[in-house]
């Protein structure tokens, strides 16, 4: 993180932010004052104040585990797990690649299972463990999937590479990892557009093998 | 490892990369990823419309929603200082006017303090504009196209002499426009620090270059520039100059006092950061009847930008690849109501190579030779455009290997002839050269007293391995083991090293990385005194001399050879392709690529690189192309659910061959570019495999079901 810089810092780290219980009845009674009085709320609207009553009520609590770690958060309800990670975590191993489920660079593991972090609300996963490329490695060891990724040259510019390690993993454990064609099918939801698909096939194929743990 | 080792290495061969590590550990942060202190987001708003002005921007309800500190648009930007100077015909001038020249031109940017705010405030922006006609299809207009500059034309001999010749081929081919796709989406951080100081973390295929542009455009001195690039999510081309969307963030750092961060949605990176131009090529090509090339003559027109002259020469590939008296090529461009194309791998000869490497196919059926046959009976051994002998060119027995690797003998000259698991089997081939330049780079190298080798030059890598690279020549020249050396890269404080484009990074940088090594071998030398070691201790020297360090900085450029000969590299690209009878569908059975690109200094990161490239020649080949609804003049496919990049399950094993002889009239190293002959000719491969398993010439790219079925001719 930089930090050289004398300009105000907006607290946008939700981790603090604590909503205390009055916070929460101011909060419910603007809610029901506005569905109660529904002339004044058109009248807000017209004065552009529907953002600013939003604004109001627009955070929910969030309780998760990530690589291990209890987390307890103010979000969003709109906020995608992706942009969580990222922006407010500042957990930027999981990449954006497309924030629409169509490339898997986002790709993390939900209780276990790989989950496309840009289509899944940070909402929806209440209560869950949530396993990023930053918590796959013990420590300095890396995974073994992570040492193939290294052996076989499954990566070039590395943007794809956290949201297809963690792909890996979840492909061998789900039992898909049985031949060349099957791991090839299983991953084509992770694109590389720097092309290292054999690369990553044989590092699959290695760990898979390899018969250590995933 | 031996040479054979390094001819046919596997994915295991040689060294990891360097920072491989931070790269599977999620550690290496791209531009978006420098969450600075006070960040806020920029959100890019673009025109609906295709071509006209805006009448008005109803921003106050974006104004008003919650965390929104800003919505700019050219009727309130700041003065940009270098905007003014900036040519007639430049790259868009973002907030500059009320014109619309593309469809999804940025018309604003709303700035809020996060993401989510940004995103749903700029959803509120209401714009009105003043439609105008606009024109958007090449194919409907090619009569209008004209010459860029004035060596678009070349003229070797007759320029018709094809025309009389007892056997020829005339055709057209269309190479569709086609997007970089980078998986990393184009971002930027942007923070003033001063008045007249910017720093960036930004997504940029040179520091360097960006550096300079941005002290151009905002009218401040180039050190108060910084620019950050260490790890670049892929680029191809695309991220080779500063697009409108990095001014605009840094517009708006000045505007809200505060840094912005900027990132492309997936839909703008198919509009907003350049393409691979669509590109309309007549080929006419004559031979005598026992397969002696008598003329090529080769046009070619690309679309353009209706404000930017973009030309990339698809036709020049005909001026040296074969051996023929009789040569004419053109290259015209046509401006349309479109975005700017740009620089795409191979740019130019990935575009022509597929109209002439096809076109030969076409002819070799028609003489009834074999397609290799034909290429050796024209093989240049002199650059037939400048009559200069080749640096190094060893292209013959690149087609024998890969002729030896995909199993050529067993390929059928009558098409269709082959069947594979009811598929039809058909081989192709295709060659591919590009220019093998060498820029001028500055290589800084300090050892450390204990023994640390610290390398620095403000190159950016794009995925290649340009740290590894570097690290190898380092690891070699020295004589010490790789953990010892750390190789910095990716920022503008370093000293000078070209734009990481056109093939020439291990030319250039990797031998100004040998030379500023050999330097500070010499400086040891000097120290040591007459008769020291070679590759002395050099912990231990700089111990007993007492010094904290001893550091050399070397410039290094082309030298006199450029002169003496054509310097290129050269592949070959084997496929067999499996076509489906009844549906039309393609796969690729096998592929082996071979590349004579010099000495291969680093195997695994080479073998990838080679890889990449056909995986990308084979998207073009098979699946890739922009789509533009001329009612409109909207993209019609800008995703990736519509414009299908290659996925692992349409991508076999894939060999990658290198012969592996060095050229060291090009540099010391005996080293050449591959990033670009990795994708050129791939195309036309797969394109000659297709006919040869069918009997159908597709000349129009991508080769899609459709082209092939007309329900009943492929039985
Ligand atoms: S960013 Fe989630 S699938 Fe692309
Ligand atoms: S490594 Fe660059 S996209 Fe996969």
């Amino acid at each position: 993180m930089e930090n050289n810089n004398n300009l105000p810092e907006p607290d946008t780290r939700p981790d603090v932010k604590d909503p205390s219980r009055r916070d929460f009845l101011k909060k419910s009674a603007l809610i029901t004052a506005v569905a109660l009085t529904p002339a004044h709320a058109v009248k807000a609207a017209e004065k552009h104040m529907d953002e600013r009553i939003a604004e109001a009520f627009e955070k929910m609590p969030l309780s998760l585990e990530i690589n291990g770690a209890p987390h307890n958060l103010m979000v969003e309800p709109r906020s995608t797990l992706l942009d969580i990670l990222r922006e407010q975590l500042d957990l930027t191993g999981t990449k954006k690649g497309c924030d629409l489920g169509q490339c898997g660079a986002c790709t993390v593991h939900v209780d276990g299972h790989r989950v496309i972090s840009c289509l899944t609300l940070g909402i929806m996963v209440n209560g869950k463990k949530v396993t990023t490329i930053e918590g796959l490695a013990k420590g300095d060891q890396l995974h073994p999937m992570q040492e193939a990724f290294l052996k076989h040259d499954g990566f070039q510019c590395g943007y794809c590479t956290p949201g297809q390690i963690m792909s890996a993993v979840a492909c061998i454990r789900e039992g898909h990892a049985n031949s060349e064609h099957e791991i090839r099918e299983y991953m084509s939801g992770n694109i590389c557009r720097c092309g290292a698909y054999p690369n990553i096939v044989n590092a699959i194929q290695e760990v898979k093998e390899g018969g250590l743990p995933v | 490892m031996n040479d054979k080792t390094l001819n046919k290495p596997s994915s295991t061969t040689g060294m990891s990369r360097v920072d491989g590590r931070l790269k599977v550990t999620g550690q290496a942060k791209y531009a978006a990823e420098f969450n600075v202190k006070g960040l806020t987001y920029g959100v890019l708003v673009c025109s609906t419309i295709t071509k006209g002005s805006i009448r008005s921007i109803d921003s106050k309800q974006a104004e008003n929603a919650p965390g929104v500190l800003a919505v700019i648009s050219h009727l309130n930007c700041p003065k940009i200082l270098g905007y003014p100077a900036e040519p007639a015909k430049a790259p868009i001038k973002i907030f500059y006017d009320d014109k619309i020249l593309y469809n999804g031109h940025p018309v604003t940017m709303v700035i809020a303090d996060t993401f989510e705010r940004a995103q749903h405030a700029a959803s509120l922006v209401k714009v009105d504009y003043n439609e105008e006609k606009h024109i958007t299809s090449l194919k409907d207009n090619l009569n209008g196209a004209v010459a860029p500059h004035d060596d678009a034309e070349y003229k070797r001999g007759d320029p018709n002499a094809w025309a009389t010749a007892p056997v020829k081929v005339e055709q057209e081919y269309i190479q569709p426009s086609e997007v970089h796709n980078p998986m990393e989406l184009h971002a930027i951080v942007a923070r003033w620090d001063a008045d007249d100081k910017i720093t960036v973390w930004d997504k940029t295929q040179g520091v360097k270059d960006t550096q300079s542009n941005i002290a151009r455009i905002f009218g401040i001195p180039v050190e108060n520039v910084q620019v950050h690039s260490k790890f670049v999510g892929g680029a191809f081309g695309g991220a080779l100059q500063v697009w409108q969307h990095e001014v605009a963030a840094i517009i708006g750092a000045k505007v809200v006092k505060r840094p912005v961060k900027l990132m492309l949605t997936r839909a703008d990176m198919f509009t907003s950061v350049g393409y691979r131009p669509l590109t309309w090529q007549k080929i006419g090509i004559g031979a005598t009847t026992d397969g002696k090339l008598v003329g090529i003559n080769h046009q070619a027109i690309g679309q353009t930008s209706t404000y930017e002259d973009f030309a990339e020469g698809p036709a020049d590939v005909s001026r040296q690849l074969y051996d023929c008296p009789n040569a004419y090529t053109s290259n015209k461009i046509l401006s349309l109501d479109v975005g700017s194309p740009t620089w795409m791998r191979g740019p130019g000869p990935a575009t022509g190579t597929f109209a002439l490497e096809s076109a030969m196919d076409e002819l070799s059926y028609l003489l009834n030779i074999d397609p290799i046959e034909l290429r050796l009976k024209n093989y240049a051994e002199t650059d037939p455009e400048s009559g200069k002998p080749f640096s190094g060119k060893n292209l013959k027995d690149a087609y024998k290997m890969g002729a030896e690797s995909i199993g050529w003998h067993n390929r059928q000259q009558k098409p269709g002839a082959l069947t594979k698991d009811g598929w039809l089997l058909g081989y192709g081939v295709s060659g591919g050269t590009f220019g093998a330049d060498r820029e001028p780079a500055t290589v800084k190298a300090i050892m450390l007293a204990d023994g640390t080798l610290i390398v620095q030059t403000a190159v950016s890598d794009i995925g290649p391995g340009t740290g590894t690279m570097a690290v190898s020549v380092a690891a070699e020249t020295m004589g010490i083991p790789v953990e010892k050396i750390r190789f910095d890269l990716g920022d503008s404080a370093l000293p000078n090293a070209p734009q990481q484009g056109g093939s020439t990074i291990t030319s250039s940088v990797g031998s100004a990385v040998y030379m500023a090594c050999n330097a500070l071998k010499e400086k040891f030398q000097q120290l040591i005194g007459n008769g020291g070691a070679d590759k002395p201790d050099y912990a231990q020297v700089l111990k007993q001399h007492n010094l904290p360090k001893l550091e050399v900085s070397v410039d290094s450029k082309a030298g006199a050879e450029v002169d003496k000969y054509a310097m290129y590299s050269w592949s070959v690209h084997f496929v067999t392709v499996l076509v489906n009878p009844l549906t039309g569908v393609v796969k690729l059975d096998k592929v082996t690529c071979v590349a004579d690109s010099g000495r291969i200094i680093s195997p695994k990161t080479a073998r990838s690189q080679i890889i990449g490239g056909a995986i990308m020649g084979i998207g073009m080949a098979l699946t890739e192309e922009t789509v533009i609804d001329h009612r409109y003049g909207k993209v019609m496919n800008a995703s990736f659910a519509d414009y299908h990049v290659p996925v692992n399950a349409d991508i076999p094993q894939i060999e990658a061959l290198f012969v592996n002889k060095p050229d060291y009239n090009i540099n010391p190293l005996g080293a050449k570019g591959m990033g670009e002959i990795a994708l050129i000719g791939m195309a036309a491969a797969v394109a000659n495999a297709v006919y040869n398993a069918t009997g159908k010439r597709v000349r129009e790219l991508p080769i899609t079901p459709d082209k092939l079925v007309d329900w009943g001719v492929v039985s």
